[in-house]
């Protein structure tokens, strides 16, 4: 209800007492002003009051769940996570056929806190009941000295854990670990090489690798991304395990300290199968020789396949014989010089047994009888540079990139100076070292048509690309030659009716380490390749110190030791690959029977 | 009217905070069962993994080979050999089975029509062979 400015009563009364009426308008409207501005103070006070409360609760807000963040653990946001964290942490590595390799087990780790042992002398004699290694006086030390934690053993077995649990002392605690299983034991243990714990913790520990594969692909191994994956090589199992036997066989046969065997597809460089013995089995890994005079390939930890470097002998002949040819310099059945001894400065150089192929041998009938003179000549017209060169092509001069750790480490040894006694010593193998391996990629190229591949045991999805270091036509000779190897000359061994064997043998006496050369001992080596028309595998098997005793004298060459085992290998392991032997076809009329 | 509004606007504010209650406790409940899941998927892909690992270790080459001598009398297995390689052609066929034939077969009509013989003596046979029986 609105006051009136000029209430009539009011006016009236002034009237009659004479007072100026526009006076009581002017108070009326001033008493109206007045409570209109106080009506609108107060409504903004009000309004103000609102705002500072809305704001001060969103700064409120705001600065609790500040407090809040700074405060608490940080958590990942649980319902997207997809259990991904519970995947192993280490790949699995596996053949090329998914059978498992290596893989990762789950077990206990054993620690103590003494502090909270019951009686500790008691709980020390009894972990060395169930663990015999452990020293029960050392152990008791350790748990009486005043230390708050000790590592009692790394991995249990869940029997060992049940005996542990049974000693029932409350300071005996197990911590989760992974641990590398090696289900195949021995097998492959060269290329698989070892694992170790790394960094550990109560509740964790790193796998980390320290030999073979494990080591070389670590990171990838280690890689969380890829953890699900597992790392398939080139290997067969079945492959690799029958190569194993027939190698452990020639050897007790042979009488030989060790041996090695690599069989690569000639194609895609894939490794399908490298066997070094004496082995050892990586879920126990020996201890490496570290003695001043240990010979390293003493240690079956050696990898004689790939560490083992030796000088080749004879089976470098084919490639003084190819290169010759591809140059232009000599074709098959050129006629070289092979008259023993040849004399050059002060050396005389014999063939083996000092017989004397010569006066003239055609190039072919060098390799086939395996003439030292005859590719001495050859290698000659080559001279040194050339020479060089082409091995240089071929992967002599450096490590193999193979994808083990021992890999790089083993240098071909390579004569610092190369005169021309040297381009004839290496002609025929002497003079520089090199590891089957190196052979093995070497021998590959010509089964390929020239063309250098790289050796890899990773699994390859198809041909691989390399370089060209020898023309198709004079690959195909230089496999005719070897072929005539097998069939005429010395690795008549070699034969496996239907598989075409071409191959070249190698012996080179040892080197003493004082200098010289022991005369019993020697390295024997055949390579090879089959079938001859058209190679799909190289094969090297290089045997350490074999003698054969089968004949009235002991024999130590490699056609009678290497070479057999090699046939044996061949015929054993093809079937496995689905290699068709060939056949001769047979004649006349064939009949089909066809059914309706 | 206002006041209709403000009563609907507030049952609307219960009826929101009933809703966000609800919510919130089946996300805790939803939650807690995708832990569990979880847990339950890490064991059952360890036993996975471990029985793998059993499976390639029972099937090892060096344990095959001694079961293999050991069951020799049973299996006769032998390692594979390159003769074992044969030609589809090389594979018997089945005999196919010819109804004995035990009365005697007439055979009439021209002598050439030699195409029909072959099927004639076939019916024939089977006619023979039904007669038998």
């Amino acid at each position: 209800m609105r006051a009136p400015l000029r209430p009539l009563a009011s006016i009236l009364r002034a009237r009659e007492r004479g007072e100026d009426p526009n006076l009581i308008e002017a108070e009326n409207l001033r008493l109206r002003h007045e409570a209109l501005h106080e009506k609108t103070q107060r409504r903004a006070a009000r309004r103000l009051g609102l705002m500072a409360l809305a704001f001060s609760c969103a700064y409120l807000t705001i600065g609790v769940r500040m407090g809040h963040l700074a405060a608490s653990e940080p958590v990942e946001p649980v319902a997207s996570a997809a259990g991904a964290e519970i995947m192993a942490q280490r790949a699995d590595i596996t053949d090329r056929n998914g059978r498992i390799l290596a893989t990762n087990m789950t077990t206990h780790a054993l620690y103590a806190h003494p502090r909270d042992m019951v009686d500790p002398k008691g709980t020390a004699k009894k972990l060395q009941e169930i663990f015999p290694e452990l020293d029960a006086a050392a152990l008791e030390r350790r748990f009486t000295d005043g230390r708050a934690f000790v590592w009692v053993r790394k991995v249990l077995s869940p029997e060992q854990m049940q005996k542990v649990h049974e000693i029932g002392d409350p300071g005996l605690l197990f911590g989760p670990r992974e641990m590398r299983l090696y289900p195949n034991g021995s097998l492959a243990a060269h290329v698989l090489g070892g694992y170790a714990f790394g960094a550990e913790g109560v509740h964790s520990a790193e796998v980390i690798g320290t030999a073979g594969i494990e080591k070389a692909m670590d990171a990838r191994l280690r890689d969380p991304a890829e953890a699900g994956a597992p790392l398939t090589l080139s290997l067969d199992l079945s492959v690799q395990a029958t190569v194993e036997e027939v190698l452990g066989a020639g050897i007790t046969m042979m009488n030989a300290k060790g041996g090695a065997v690599i069989l690569m597809d000639v194609r895609t460089g894939e490794i399908l199968a490298l066997a070094s013995a004496p082995t050892f089995d990586p879920n126990d890994r020996p201890v490496p020789l570290v003695g001043k005079n240990d010979e390293p390939s003493d240690s079956p930890l050696f990898n004689r396949a790939v560490q083992g470097v030796y000088e080749l002998g004879s089976t470098f002949k084919i490639f003084a014989a190819a290169q010759a040819m591809e140059l232009g310099l000599v074709g098959p059945t050129t006629m070289v010089d092979a008259n023993a001894p040849m004399i050059w400065g002060k050396h005389r150089i014999k063939e083996f047994e000092n017989h004397n192929y010569g006066p003239l041998l055609s190039v072919s009938d060098v390799i086939a009888k395996s003439s030292n003179v005859g590719v001495a000549h050859i290698a000659l017209m080559i001279g040194p540079l050339r020479q060089q060169a082409f091995l240089k092509s071929l992967g002599f001069f450096e490590p193999t990139p193979l994808e083990l750790i021992e890999a790089p480490g083993a240098k071909p040894l390579i004569p610092k100076k190369w005169p021309e006694i040297v381009t004839i010593t290496t002609s025929y193998g002497h003079g520089m070292s090199a590891s089957p391996m190196h052979l093995a990629a070497a021998y590959a190229a010509i089964a390929n048509g020239g063309i250098y591949v790289k050796p890899t045991l990773l699994k390859q999805d198809g041909p691989a690309k390399g370089h060209r270091v020898l023309s198709e036509q004079v690959a195909a000779e230089a496999r005719k030659m070897l072929r005539r190897v097998v069939t005429d000359g010395t690795a008549s061994y070699g034969e496996v009716p239907g598989y075409e064997v071409a191959g070249k043998t190698g012996t080179a006496d040892k080197p003493k380490r004082s200098g010289g050369y022991y005369h019993d001992k020697v390295i024997n080596t055949f390579a090879s390749m089959y079938p001859a028309s058209n190679p799909k595998y190289v094969l090297i098997v290089t045997l350490d110190e074999p003698v054969n005793t089968m004949g009235p004298v002991p024999r130590r060459t490699a056609g009678w030791t290497a070479v057999p085992v090699a046939a044996e290998i061949i015929r054993r392991t093809s079937p496995l690959l689905g290699l068709r032997p060939q056949v001769a076809q047979a004649t006349g009329v064939e009949l089909t029977a066809a059914s309706n | 009217m206002r006041p209709v509004l403000f009563v609907l606007s507030f049952l609307s504010l219960i009826a929101l905070g009933f809703w966000a209650y609800r919510e919130n406790y089946a996300t805790q409940a939803a939650l807690r069962e995708v832990r569990g899941l979880q847990r339950q998927i890490a064991d059952l892909r360890e036993s996975l993994s471990v029985q793998r690992a059993e499976w390639a270790y029972l099937n090892r080459p060096d344990r095959l080979r001694e079961l293999v001598d050991l069951n020799f009398d049973a299996l006769g297995l032998l390692p594979m050999d390159p003769t074992q390689f044969g030609a589809a052609a090389q594979v018997s066929y089945p005999v196919p089975e010819v109804p004995a034939i035990k009365g005697p077969i007439d055979v009439q009509g021209e002598l050439g029509a030699v195409a029909d013989t072959a099927a004639a003596s076939a019916e024939a046979a089977a006619a023979a062979a039904e007669e038998g029986l």
